[in-house]
């Protein structure tokens, strides 16, 4: 303890030179909060298995994980944003009185827990669910089991990330620029390609990365929805929970995979996603 | 500057506080039991629990039911258990071999797939063969888990490919999967089947036998209850415990 007693005082005085007056007391919890996160991360980079790393990572049943996951979480992202933007951009800005009973039923998978959102997917587009069963009797159609499902699933729980992040940005950006457009003579449309979407740019790109981060991360909905089988609804964080049983480092092996993608994510997005979210 | 440390010691007093916290409770409360079990152990354990508080007043049985893999990791990293009762050989040897067995472990029960149906067998399902039919759609558990382990060696043994839709990772949910109406058939246990009461319908197969579970018990090292644990144990093996395990359809040992 003693020798670091320096290297703080070179510290705060960097914290004045900001001009920023932090109540002191803060670092405690804010001390413990990062060590919640950080702590479990380092307890799965220092107990892999470093030496038989690469040959886990690069079995065939780890690298059709991975490429299923990034994959699904891709087409599931752009989903998000052609289902999600306009959904935004309604709740922004739409005037309907009704609107307002919507808004908190869009968060609801956010805190439900996914396993129960894939049993209300089950229920709605499984083989004896509400919409499934007519899919299946006059289609020939079962969702279940398929790639398909996946990418619902995935989008079912990301859907929220995305709408959240670009209704705050349109709100905050306010409608002062499309109502000039609108006196020069812009329609609706072109002022909603032309001015509102560049505003919320940031925005969008900070609902993009956390949907398609949301994405990488879901297992419950899936699990319950789409079930589990190699290369076709197998993504990485179920295929975590299968070798959990039988092989340890190879869960771990892959967990590391997930913490690089999701490190990769948060830095190609960080100079903007962070600037949306604030 | 002592902010600072004492931030740091702050963090490391939590840290160190919840390890205490939840390592020292078993030893505290003396009248309690934990059992770890596997989940297809759910109902026949509960029920024998309830006879054991029955027989020993002032104890409570406190169980933990999952995936026998989950529960082996469990205990080999430490967790407070008392008695271990596992739904194969091999997760008992995970603990056996980490040291952490006190007892040798007692053979308490057998457990043989069966194929779950929906109530009145609509695809007309009568064999372990007739799951290869490609109008089926088939759920079984993965590769690793028991159950699926079990699949694979009847598949071996008859030469009969199952091209399943989905590797559950565990039996529960290879029996909702059927229970939902979305796989035509799974293989499960004969007690899950059994279990369901009523919202699936079990068919018996012939070459079930050539994969039958063992369901090893054990009280674990370090148990802070080691008589209790070992008159659980006993309990379970004994003729009042058999009679529960056999009428949920679990073979004897």
């Amino acid at each position: 303890m003693t020798t670091d007693r320096p290297a703080p005082r070179v510290r705060r005085s960097d914290d004045h030179a900001r001009g920023v007056a932090l109540p002191g007391l803060l670092w405690v919890p804010a001390a413990a909060a990062f060590a919640l996160i950080a702590l479990p991360v380092v307890g799965l980079v220092l107990r892999a298995d470093w030496a038989r790393l690469p040959d886990l990572l690069l079995s065939e049943s780890a690298l059709t994980a991975l490429r299923l996951s990034l994959e699904t979480a891709a087409i599931s992202t752009v989903l998000c944003i052609l289902l999600g933007g306009p959904l935004a951009a309604v709740l922004a800005r739409g005037r309907k009185r009704w609107l307002r009973w919507i808004r908190p039923l869009v968060l609801l998978p956010l805190v439900l827990p996914p396993v129960v959102g894939g049993l209300a997917l089950l229920l709605l587009l499984g083989r004896m669910g509400l919409l499934g069963r007519v899919l299946d009797t006059w289609f020939g159609i079962t969702v279940p089991f398929t790639t398909a499902a996946v990418v619902l699933a995935q989008t079912f729980v990301a859907l929220p990330f995305l709408v959240v992040s670009l209704e705050g940005a349109l709100r905050t950006a306010g409608d002062r620029y499309e109502a000039v457009a609108a006196t020069l003579g812009a329609s609706p449309w072109l002022a909603f390609r032309r001015v509102t979407v560049p505003l919320v740019l940031p925005g969008l790109a900070s609902g993009t990365v956390l949907a398609f981060a949301r994405c990488m991360g879901e297992f419950g909905a899936t699990i319950a929805f789409a079930g589990s089988l190699e290369g076709v609804t197998r993504t990485l964080p179920l295929l975590v929970y299968l070798e959990r049983e039988t092989d340890t480092d190879a869960a771990i092996a892959l967990s590391l995979l997930i913490v690089v993608v999701a490190v990769l994510v948060i830095a190609i997005a960080r100079p903007r996603g962070a600037d949306g979210l604030r | 500057m002592r902010l600072r440390a004492l931030a740091v010691a702050g963090v490391l007093l939590l840290l160190v506080g919840c390890g205490q916290g939840s390592g020292g409770s078993t030893g505290a409360d003396s009248a309690t039991l934990t059992v770890f079990a596997a989940s297809s152990l759910r109902d026949t354990f509960t029920t024998i629990g309830e006879h054991f508080e029955a027989t020993h007043p002032g104890t409570t049985v406190r169980f933990n039911f999952a995936g026998s893999s989950d529960l082996a990791q469990q205990i080999v990293q430490g967790a407070p258990a008392d008695v271990f009762a596992a739904a194969s050989d091999t997760t008992m040897k995970t603990v056996a071999d980490a040291g952490r067995t006190a007892t040798a472990p007692a053979l308490f029960a057998k457990n043989a797939l069966r194929i779950a149906v929906a109530p009145g067998n609509p695809k007309g399902i009568a064999s372990f063969a007739d799951l290869a039919r490609p109008d089926l759609k088939v759920v079984v558990c993965a590769e690793g888990v028991p159950c699926g382990d079990a699949e694979l060696k009847i598949e071996a043994v008859t030469g009969i490919d199952v091209q399943p839709v989905s590797e559950e990772p565990d039996v529960k949910s290879t029996l909702s999967k059927v229970q939902s109406g979305d796989a035509d058939a799974g293989l499960v246990y004969v007690t899950d089947v059994a279990a369901a009461m009523g919202t699936v319908e079990g068919v018996a197969f012939p070459e079930a036998e050539q994969a039958v579970t063992d369901y090893p018990i054990a009280v674990v090292q370090d148990s802070g209850q080691a008589a209790l644990a070992q008159e659980f144990v006993a309990l379970v093996t004994g003729p009042a415990g058999q009679t529960v395990l056999q009428e949920a359809g679990f073979l004897a040992p």
